[in-house]
């Protein structure tokens, strides 16, 4: 699993690789978690344009990184999600609390309100 | 034509990837539509997960795993003989989790019934658990 971070603003960008289960989802969940509160930030955008797949252990880790993000008034925004991802998405109601955006440019911009 | 496979691994968290790799390389001779194998690559990693951390948890044990073929119809069996579950109607349900700590988010089974065509479990206490799920492939 690969995670990257960048700081835009109030925005903490994350760009995930690789896949999300049970196996990786500990590590990403610490990894976001501790980098989240370093940066300062109230919002969290996840790029998922490196994620081949996701099952179930995806949605507790990312409905974790949502109740951050609402703690700071922030929100949790996520950017190429597939097809087969969006069916998890939807299944577990993701969709309505998570924005979903074509690239990370127009996550970011939505975020900073322009 | 028929087709099968049948192999066990430690009830390790690594093998969860292992068991995706497994089931997509028997199926691809198939020609299965990247949903299709999408769907039963996610339904495989719910169950053989289930098994590693409900069943065998801190325990450890053997998952076991086999699939057939029967020309364009899956069927995959994936049993664990760990504690078992005691109600396995509530569990089915979505959103139930007996490890809501964990930021298990109780969807595994809710994800399997609408990926696969049918999902049967079979468990008893203490003896283990049964997963058996069927897909046809349309194309
Ligand atoms: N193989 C198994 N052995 C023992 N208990 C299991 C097994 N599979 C599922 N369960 C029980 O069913 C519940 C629901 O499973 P699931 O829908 O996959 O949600 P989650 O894995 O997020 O808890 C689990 O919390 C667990 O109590
Ligand atoms: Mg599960």
């Amino acid at each position: 699993m690969n995670i990257n971070y960048k700081k835009d603003g109030a925005t903490l960008l994350v760009t995930l690789g690789g896949d999300i289960d049970h196996h990786t989802a500990q590590e990403i969940s610490d990894g976001i978690a501790r980098s989240f509160r370093h940066s300062h930030c109230k919002n969290i955008v996840i790029d998922f344009s490196g994620v081949n797949f996701m099952d179930s252990s995806g949605i507790g880790m990312l409905i974790g990184r949502y109740k951050e993000t609402e703690i700071f008034g922030g929100a949790l925004a996520a950017v190429s999600v597939s097809s087969e991802l969006m069916k998890i998405f939807r299944i577990s109601g993701l969709n309505k609390i998570i924005d979903c955006y074509d690239n990370a440019r127009l996550a970011l911009s939505a975020l900073r309100g322009e | 034509m028929k087709n099968r496979f049948e192999i066990e691994f430690s009830a390790l968290s690594q093998n969860e990837a292992f068991a995706r790799l497994c089931i997509s390389a028997f199926l691809l001779p198939l020609d299965p539509t990247v949903n299709e194998m999408s769907d039963i690559k996610t339904a495989v990693s719910e169950a053989v997960t289930n098994s590693i951390i409900h069943g065998y948890e801190g325990i450890g044990g053997t998952v076991h795993m086999s699939a057939e073929t029967d020309e364009n119809i899956v069927y995959i069996e994936i049993r664990d003989k760990g504690r078992g579950i005691e109600d396995i109607e509530a569990a089915r349900k979505p959103l139930f989790t007996t490890k809501p700590d964990c930021e298990r988010s109780g969807m595994g089974f809710t994800i399997m019934e609408a990926f696969m065509d049918k999902i049967t479990v079979v468990s008893e206490k203490d003896k283990g658990t049964k997963v058996t799920m069927t897909k046809k492939l349309r194309g």
